[in-house]
Formats: structure tokens, C-alpha cells, sequence
């Protein structure tokens, strides 16, 4: 087990800043995800923890230990890729074999590990199987199998289960966490998908544009955004953001409801004017702009099928946001602020 | 008022015929054979009767200024294959065969590997590797013919002025064995560019997850090579052989520019002893013999090949 550090890391090519001046410890045994919109650098990062990227500057720590000039086998790591990446032309016994044997592990052994990491994931009657027999969910299993087999310091996931189909992926992020829990290593995961992100990290890093945006618990970034991006990027539909005076003023469509709703708690009031409602079944969200004090701002507003209050389109209604959920932030940097007088 | 009907049905009758053959045009059943048809027509002309004349020759007692064209059975083959000549180039057919494919399978790996890799000028090799390949072969052959001569070599030429031979130099092309290795090395030269692009290709198909796959699992060089990288561009590369070794086994250019079969005749391979037999000597009957000697057997290796490399197919 080891704890992964990277010390103000940046990437270039050519012209174009893939990562710029990533500073980040994982925990040890820690399950850290990497968050972000697709070209924001969270794979370049990734690539480089493998080593399949010289970082441009910056250093790179694993368990300790300086990594930027090591071989990706020399790091202790495995990894599995979005595509799986399974040797097509040999059997599930050979793939999941194949890191033990280039790691120079007995010949006697091998079985019996391949056995136990196969068994673990369930895989144990596909051994002799090629990759191209095997549905998405059994190759991912496979590819996490083969990962695991030689025993890591550190797991680096790229998207692994963006291939799944929705209902697949729900089960196999289940699974995911569990096994973690289970061998506590240190595990890197890419995604782009917040919900995987939310589900799954113990902490989160919010990357965009090659920089880290939050670095924090689930909680604490769907919570506190550190930024408008954050705010935005997490929570679907994301925060309402709205500008008011010299900031921004941000809550979520959770907290903006009737007034009737929001019994003694202190509140800032909206006039609320809806142009559409949409029944998601346990949800319903309903659009509209922002009338008066707020110049014609779209928002959202998001009540549970719970509450039965009758909205109509084309309609204004009175709507109202604890005072302790809005999020100030500056209009220029766009970072958070101190609470403001609304 | 009669003339304009003539006119009228005349119009009517060209739209009508002009329909009809954009009919045929349109019509699947027509259009199809249409367009394949030359193709059809080409090869059943240049390469169908060819083939079953040749198959009658080698078992007639055709000559090429005689009008027979009597049957005489397997007495061509069973005449022409005890004599050493025969048995001389069908030892050099098979010796050119595997000693040249066997270079060029190991060089054009060698070559593809390093030119997937990015590197400063790899544009200007990639076009300098090709030229051998788009030359005309007959042109690259006399340049080779200069580069091995006698007097002149340039090869000797250059081992005197590294110090490595004093003297005369090595006679290329006028010592059995050197004319055997002289002629194998020119025709790697020759087919080293189409393997390579082959190769590139199969090479370019692997993605890139699987070698970094197998660069996180700990696969060195050589472990990445042998059990990855070359299992998947096994296919291709059967493809490859399989035409490089037809090609080498049918073809006999470089053979007639360099040595025309000597010194000799110990350069001869079966596709030269043919031609010399059947066009220059004029028996028509035992060239066409010597030539379809190696036919069942190139059918067997094209046919084995083609099966291994279908069932070697991946993902």
C-alpha cells in the first residue's frame, strides 16, 4: 500500500497546457476520484501517475519515492483502461496470468493465484474464454481481475465503466467500492460522470482547464463549492447561479421551493415565474426566470413527487431559499465569498 | 397537320429508348455484370487461358516452332526432374524462397517497429524505404548490376577503403555462392518495402491501451514483443509472407538481369530454367513443365496460410 504525490506536476504539448501545476496526496488506502469535463486534464494526469507521460515539470511521488523517470513497471501500479485493454488473442486464464508472469512469480503459484483473483470477481467459469466471448460486464471483470492479481500499491481506474450499459454500471459501481473497501488499496479513478464521482470517492478532485478546482469529500464539494465551476459542474440539475448587486448568489434547485413550504426558517424570498414543468417521476423540476430584484434570470427549482403543491406553467408563484444555503461567490474571480446581504 | 405527329412520336420513341437503357443501368440484374464484366473478360483472356494452355504444354510435345501438339502424358515431368539442372534449381527455389522471406520477415519487423515510433526525419525514411518497391525493378536491378561488378564495384570498392579486403575483390556475381547470396540480398531490397507497409499497417491496428496494458502489467521489451505485439500482427504478417513467398517462387526478374541463371546455371531458379527452357530454348512443352512443377505445392501454402491466418484472427 502506498499513498500517491504529485508536487505541482504540469504537462504540455506543443503549445497546449494539459496539466497545469497539480499539487495532490492521497490518503493512504483512500479512494480518490478525479472529476471533470473531457479535455480537462484528468487523464493526462493519470497517464502520468502510470507513467505512460513524462510530466514537463513537477514531481511525482509513490509510496515515497521520486517516480517521474520510472518505467510503469517499476511503479507498483496497476491499471485498467476504459476499453478494458485485454489481450484479444489469449484466453482469461493468460490475461489475468500474464502480469504474474512478466512479474517473474513462480510458475507453480500462478494457478493458484489466477484462481483467487478470478474468484473473486465471479469470472471463475470463464477462464478459457477469449476476451471477444465475453459480454462488457464479464471483460471488465477480467480487466479489474488482471489489475488485481499481482497485488498493487496504488489502482489506477480510467473510466472503466463507461462502456456498461446504465443498469450495469449501477451494480458494477457497487461492486467497485466494495472490493475496494475490501483489499484498501490506494485507488486513482477517472470519470467524467459526477454521479460515479459522488457514489464512489471518499474524496473528489474538481479538475478543469489542467488546474484543480476543490479537492474534498463528496459533501464538502456538492456542499461548499469552491468555485462557480464546481457549482456547476456537480449536482444535476447543477446549482442555480444568479447575479445580484456586485456577486453571484447560488443554491440549489433542492432548496428553492413555495414559499408556503419553508414554514419559520429564515428565508430569502423570489418571485418565481414558470415557463415549464417537467414530472421526472420522483422528482419534479420545474423552469422558469426570476422576476423583480433578479432581472430575468432562468433557474430551477426541484421538488420531491412528495410535495403536491400545484405549479402551472405561465404562472408566477412566491419561492423562497433558506437563508443557509446560499452561496456567495465574486463576480470577477468567481470564487467563493463570505455571505453577503441579499 | 400531319407533320408534327411524326415528330411528336419520333420524340416520344427517343425518351422511351433512352429510358429503356437508363433501365438497364438502373436494373441490378444488368448493372452488376456489367461492371464486373471487363474484369471477368480480363482475367478469363490473360490469366485463364494462359494457365490451361500451360497446363496442356506440360504434358504435350509443344515446341515453339513446331505445329505439334501431340499428348504424351507426365513424360515432360518425369524426363525434366532427374536432371541436375532441374534438381540445381529447385534446391535454388527453395533456398532464394526461405532465406530471403526469412530476412525480410525479421527486417521488416525490425523496420515497422522502429518506424512506429516518432523520431526526427521518420518521414523522409518512411519515403527512402519505399523507393526500392515504386522504382521499376529493372532500373534497380542495373544500378545493383554496377554496384556488383567485376571492375567496378562499388561494394569492393568500399571494403578496400575501410581496409576490410586488399586487392582484387570479391568476383559478385561470378562465384556460385556469392552470386546466390548477391541475388537473395536484392531481392530483400526489392520486397522489403511492401512487407514493411503491411506491417506498419497491422502494427498501427493495435491500440494503444494494449501496450500500455502491457507496459503497466511489467512486460519488458522483449516479453511486450514476442507474447503481445506479435501474436496480434500475426495475421497480417502471414499475409505478407504468403505473398512475398509466391512472389519469390513465380518471379525471376532480378535473377535474368544479374546472372541469367549463372555461372553456370548454379543461380537458376525454377521460374528462370522454365523461361530459358520453354522461351529461349524453344521447348515449349518442358518449360511449361518446370514451371507448373512448384503449382500444387504453392496452392497447398497459400491455402495453409490462408486458413491459420483466418483462424489467428482477433477480437
Amino acid at each position: 500500500m502506498a499513498t500517491v504525490e504529485t508536487r505541482g506536476i504540469k504537462k504540455t504539448f506543443g503549445d497546449i497546457v494539459a496539466v497545469n501545476g497539480v499539487s495532490l496526496l492521497t490518503r493512504d488506502g483512500e479512494f480518490l476520484v478525479l472529476l471533470g469535463p473531457s479535455g480537462c486534464g484528468k487523464s493526462t494526469l493519470l497517464r502520468m501517475i502510470a507513467g505512460f507521460e513524462t510530466p514537463t515539470e513537477g514531481e511525482l511521488f509513490i509510496g515515497g519515492k521520486v517516480m517521474n523517470d520510472l518505467p510503469p513497471r517499476a511503479r507498483k501500479i496497476a491499471m485498467v483502461f476504459q476499453s478494458y485493454a485485454l489481450y484479444p488473442h489469449m484466453t482469461v486464464f493468460k490475461n489475468i496470468a500474464f502480469p504474474l508472469k512478466a512479474q517473474g512469480v513462480a510458475k507453480s503459484l500462478i494457478p493458484q493465484k489466477v484462481d483467487w483473483a478470478a474468484g473473486l470477481f465471479g469470472i471463475g467459469h470463464l477462464l478459457q474464454r477469449k476476451p471477444r466471448e465475453l459480454s462488457g460486464g464479464e471483460r471488465q471483470r477480467v480487466a479489474l481481475a488482471r489489475a488485481l492479481v499481482r497485488e498493487p500499491s496504488v489502482f489506477l481506474l480510467d473510466e472503466p465503466l463507461s462502456n456498461l450499459d446504465a443498469q450495469l454500471r449501477a451494480s458494477a459501481r457497487d461492486e467497485l467500492q466494495q472490493f475496494q473497501r475490501r483489499i484498501g488499496t490506494t485507488t486513482i479513478y477517472v470519470t467524467h460522470d459526477q454521479v460515479e464521482a459522488m457514489g464512489l470517492g471518499d474524496r473528489i478532485v474538481v479538475m478543469k482547464a489542467g488546474t484543480v478546482r476543490q479537492i474534498g469529500t463528496p459533501q464538502e464539494i456538492y456542499n461548499e463549492p469552491a468555485d462557480t465551476f464546481v457549482a456547476g459542474f456537480v449536482g444535476s440539475p447543477p446549482m442555480n447561479l444568479v447575479r445580484h448587486r456586485d456577486y453571484l448568489l447560488g443554491f440549489r434547485p433542492e432548496n428553492f421551493h413555495p414559499k408556503i413550504l419553508n414554514g419559520n426558517t429564515k428565508v430569502v424570498a423570489f418571485r418565481f415565474s414558470v415557463t415549464r414543468v417537467e414530472y421526472l417521476g420522483a422528482d419534479r423540476l420545474i423552469y422558469g426566470t426570476l422576476i423583480g430584484d433578479f432581472s430575468e434570470q432562468k433557474v430551477i427549482a426541484r421538488l420531491p413527487a412528495t410535495v403536491t403543491v400545484k405549479i402551472d406553467p405561465a404562472t408566477s408563484y412566491d419561492f423562497t431559499v433558506p437563508e443557509s444555503e446560499l452561496k456567495f461567490f465574486d463576480a470577477g474571480t468567481e470564487r467563493r465569498i463570505a455571505p453577503q446581504p441579499v | 397537320m400531319k407533320s408534327p405527329a411524326p415528330i411528336a412520336s419520333a420524340a416520344q420513341s427517343s425518351v422511351a429508348e433512352k429510358k429503356r437503357g437508363f433501365a438497364i443501368l438502373d436494373s441490378e440484374r444488368w448493372l452488376g455484370p456489367l461492371l464486373i464484366g471487363p474484369a471477368v473478360i480480363y482475367i478469363l483472356l490473360l490469366v485463364g487461358v494462359p494457365f490451361f494452355m500451360a497446363l496442356y504444354y506440360s504434358v504435350s510435345n509443344t515446341t515453339s516452332g513446331g505445329g505439334t501438339m501431340g499428348f504424351v502424358g507426365l513424360r515432360n515431368f518425369s524426363g525434366v526432374i532427374g536432371t541436375p539442372k532441374f534438381q540445381t534449381a529447385l534446391k535454388n527455389t527453395i533456398i532464394f524462397g526461405l532465406i530471403s522471406q526469412a530476412l525480410i520477415l525479421v527486417l521488416s519487423n525490425a523496420l515497422a517497429l522502429a518506424l512506429q515510433h516518432e523520431f526526427p526525419g521518420r518521414r523522409l525514411i518512411r519515403f527512402l524505404i519505399l523507393l526500392p518497391w515504386v522504382a521499376p525493378i529493372s532500373i534497380g536491378t542495373i544500378a545493383w548490376l554496377w554496384i556488383f561488378d567485376s571492375t567496378y564495384s562499388v561494394l569492393n570498392w568500399m571494403l578496400r577503403l575501410t581496409g576490410l579486403i586488399q586487392g582484387q575483390g570479391f568476383m559478385w556475381l561470378g562465384l556460385p555462392h556469392l552470386a546466390m547470396g548477391s541475388i537473395i540480398a536484392v531481392h530483400v531490397w526489392r520486397q522489403l518495402p511492401l512487407a514493411t507497409v503491411i506491417l506498419l499497417a497491422g502494427y498501427g491496428s493495435i491500440p494503444q491501451d494494449i501496450h500500455d496494458a502491457a507496459a503497466v502489467d511489467g512486460a519488458g521489451f522483449w516479453r511486450h514483443f514476442f507474447q503481445v505485439t506479435l501474436p496480434l500482427v500475426l495475421p497480417i504478417s502471414l499475409v505478407a509472407l504468403l505473398f512475398g513467398l509466391i512472389f519469390t517462387f513465380t518471379d525471376m526478374v532480378i535473377i535474368y538481369n544479374l546472372t541469367r541463371g549463372g555461372p553456370f546455371d548454379t543461380t537458376q531458379v525454377l521460374a528462370s530454367l522454365a523461361f530459358y527452357t520453354g522461351i529461349a530454348g524453344g521447348d515449349l512443352a518442358e518449360g511449361a513443365a518446370i514451371a507448373l512443377f512448384l503449382f500444387p505445392l504453392l496452392l497447398a501454402v497459400a491455402l495453409g496460410f490462408l486458413i491459420i491466418a483466418h483462424r489467428a484472427e482477433v477480437t
